[in-house]
């Protein structure tokens, strides 16, 4: 059992590395990851750095603070989906077949392109942190915040790559998980991800209130720009385990009709 | 006593809409044995084989490989078999040595013998210099000896090769013909699919016909040719006209003479090319010069007609199998 296991846990590293530099060679994979964000983030503090002037925005230094939670997790919405994308690329040229017809478990396969994206993930998260740190933004609870942001970012990439992966595994089309993407863009702004859910107007913010993303978003912004509160930690992991199992049952589900339909 | 590497009994695959694509094939693959599976585009080799290999639930009957059925014990079925997939599935960002190396983790195998073994592997399929380069500069014949050697990491009992020189030149066909026969030599038993009726003849041991999901035809691709046919010489003399009969009479003296064809002359032969020399010597013995001669074997897509009622698809000319004798 243990042999197993570490055999399965072999089989997942060497996966996720494999993924990794996957990506990193593929410019057009990995680019947009931080390119993207990074514009957005440039723009929305250079063009609408007054909102944190509106009443009812909650207290910041500047608006950079506020914002690096957004490009966090849109640049980690967006590596869930690139990473999916890539493995529907594996799909599509046979290469998870070559996985498939090893003697590991295929449970391995997804959670070795999950790791991938967690480690994608932590990166994104550090990138961010330091950019944010160059250009004035404070982290007010120092270095713990910035261990803690990382950790929570990566399981919110796998979580949300979760969801990718199984719809990859289901549609088998790299074109199909491309088209979802203007969707990553939809729940964004149907969060606290860019600006306050308490300033929006409903049912839009309805929606921002109750979207895991929300809350995934509060844990990360809250010790930067606020302090700890043990309520919002909660919350945010609870959310990152609600995407998080509700992505990995969709996954067993493709699996398991895979190996019945064959393809 | 023979052992079965591979036993299936009534073996089907359907899927939704009712398409039967594999209806109830029996194969029995000897230890040690090349199988040639044959059969044209969407005649149920790959579904078969995608089978034999876990990679598809069947619907119907059982598959026994190297003692484990494949519904039962698929991890089983996965650590004795190795599988190279049509079109050589290979990551084009990834070196040739890295596949190997994550080929062996998959194995479970070390990361120190897993290198050992990977840089054995690429010897052996000549990649050496190569080995460090992105397979995606590799040319299509590189591709599937790289795509073999990561099928060999573990040393498996059964290699599944589905349509492995599928779009290869001649020069990588054999070269891949020749890595296919060692490994035989070696001990490997080999399942091997394929639309080229010279691959199949080349390399079986046993061939069987599939069409339409069921298995036509099983034998050896001598017995299957000699079934539906003897060989037969045609010919033309020198200045021939006016002298067929003559010459007829003397080829009948070897064999059944057959209707002359676009003016060739032709005779059945019992003894196939042994009789060759003495035909020759006959005719010139009656003042016959012969111009040209063919010896013309069955071939297995005769046999393909002859079961199914049409050409298969994809069939290659083959040359080999035509001897040209020309004074």
């Amino acid at each position: 059992m243990i042999d197993r296991l570490a055999t399965n846990a072999r089989v997942v590293a060497a996966l996720g590395r494999r993924s990794v530099l996957q990506t990193l060679r593929r410019p057009q994979l990995a680019a947009p990851l931080i390119l993207f964000p990074t514009a957005l983030l440039a723009i929305q503090t250079a063009g609408a750095g007054g909102a944190v002037n509106l009443p009812q925005f909650p207290p910041v230094d500047n608006f950079l603070s506020f914002m690096l939670a957004g490009a966090i997790v849109q640049s980690v919405m967006m590596t869930g989906n690139s990473g999916a994308i890539a493995f529907a690329i594996d799909i599509e040229m046979g290469f998870t077949d070559r996985l498939f017809a090893a003697p590991i478990s295929r449970y391995a396969v997804v959670l070795g392109r999950l790791a991938a994206t967690a480690v994608l993930g932590a990166i994104i998260a550090v990138y961010f942190i330091v950019l944010g740190l160059i250009f004035g933004a404070s982290l007010n609870e120092g270095l713990a915040a910035a261990v803690w942001i990382t950790i929570l970012v990566a399981a919110a990439a796998l979580a949300f790559g979760s969801i990718g992966a199984a719809i990859a595994l289901r549609t088998n089309s790299a074109s199909v998980v491309q088209g979802i993407f203007p969707l990553v863009f939809v729940i964004l702004f149907l969060s606290d991800a860019f600006f306050p859910a308490n300033l929006m107007l409903d049912p839009a913010g309805w929606v921002a209130e109750y979207n895991p993303l929300s809350f995934i978003v509060n844990g990360i912004r809250e010790p930067i720009i606020a302090g700890w509160s043990l309520t919002t930690q909660l919350k945010a992991v609870a959310a990152v385990i609600g995407v998080g199992a509700f992505g990995l049952t969709l996954c067993r589900f493709a699996l398991v009709g895979r190996v019945r339909r064959g393809v | 006593m023979t052992v079965a590497a591979i036993e299936t009994q009534q073996l089907a695959r359907e899927f939704e809409g009712g398409i039967r694509a594999v209806d109830g094939v029996d194969l029995e693959v000897a230890e040690g044995e090349i199988y040639g599976f044959l059969g044209p585009n969407g005649a149920g080799k790959t579904t078969t084989v995608r089978m034999l290999t876990t990679l598809l639930r069947p619907t119907g009957g059982r598959a026994i490989v190297a003692g484990f059925d494949v519904a039962r014990d698929p991890g089983a079925v996965r650590h004795k078999i190795g599988v190279a997939l049509q079109e050589a599935a290979l990551d084009p960002l990834m070196t040739g040595r890295e596949l190997l190396q994550l080929q062996a983790t998959l194995h479970g195998i070390s990361k120190k013998e897993g290198k050992q073994r990977g840089q054995w592997l690429l010897d052996r399929v000549g990649l050496t210099l190569a080995a460090d380069r992105r397979v995606g500069t590799y040319s299509g014949g590189m591709r599937r000896r790289l795509d073999l050697a990561s099928a060999l990491i573990h040393t498996p009992q059964v290699l599944f090769l589905d349509e492995p020189t599928t779009g290869l030149d001649p020069v990588s066909r054999r070269a891949i013909w020749e890595e296919v026969r060692k490994l035989n030599d070696e001990g490997t038993t080999v399942f091997l699919t394929t639309q080229y009726l010279e691959e199949a003849d080349q390399l079986a041991d046993r061939v069987g016909i599939i069409s339409g999901g069921r298995l036509v035809a099983e034998g050896t691709p001598q017995a299957l040719k000699s079934e539906v046919g003897k060989p037969h010489l045609e010919l033309n003399l020198v200045d021939q006209e006016g002298k067929e009969s003559r010459a007829e009479e003397v080829l009948g003296r070897f064999g059944e003479p057959m209707p002359a064809r676009d003016g060739r002359l032709m005779v059945e032969l019992e003894h196939g090319t042994s009789e060759v020399g003495p035909i020759v010597v006959a005719l010139n013995q009656a003042g016959l010069d012969v111009e040209s001669l063919d010896l013309v074997q069955p071939t297995l897509d005769d046999v393909f007609v002859h079961k199914t009622g049409q050409h298969l698809e994809g069939a290659q000319p083959e040359t080999d199998e035509t001897e040209a004798i020309v004074e």
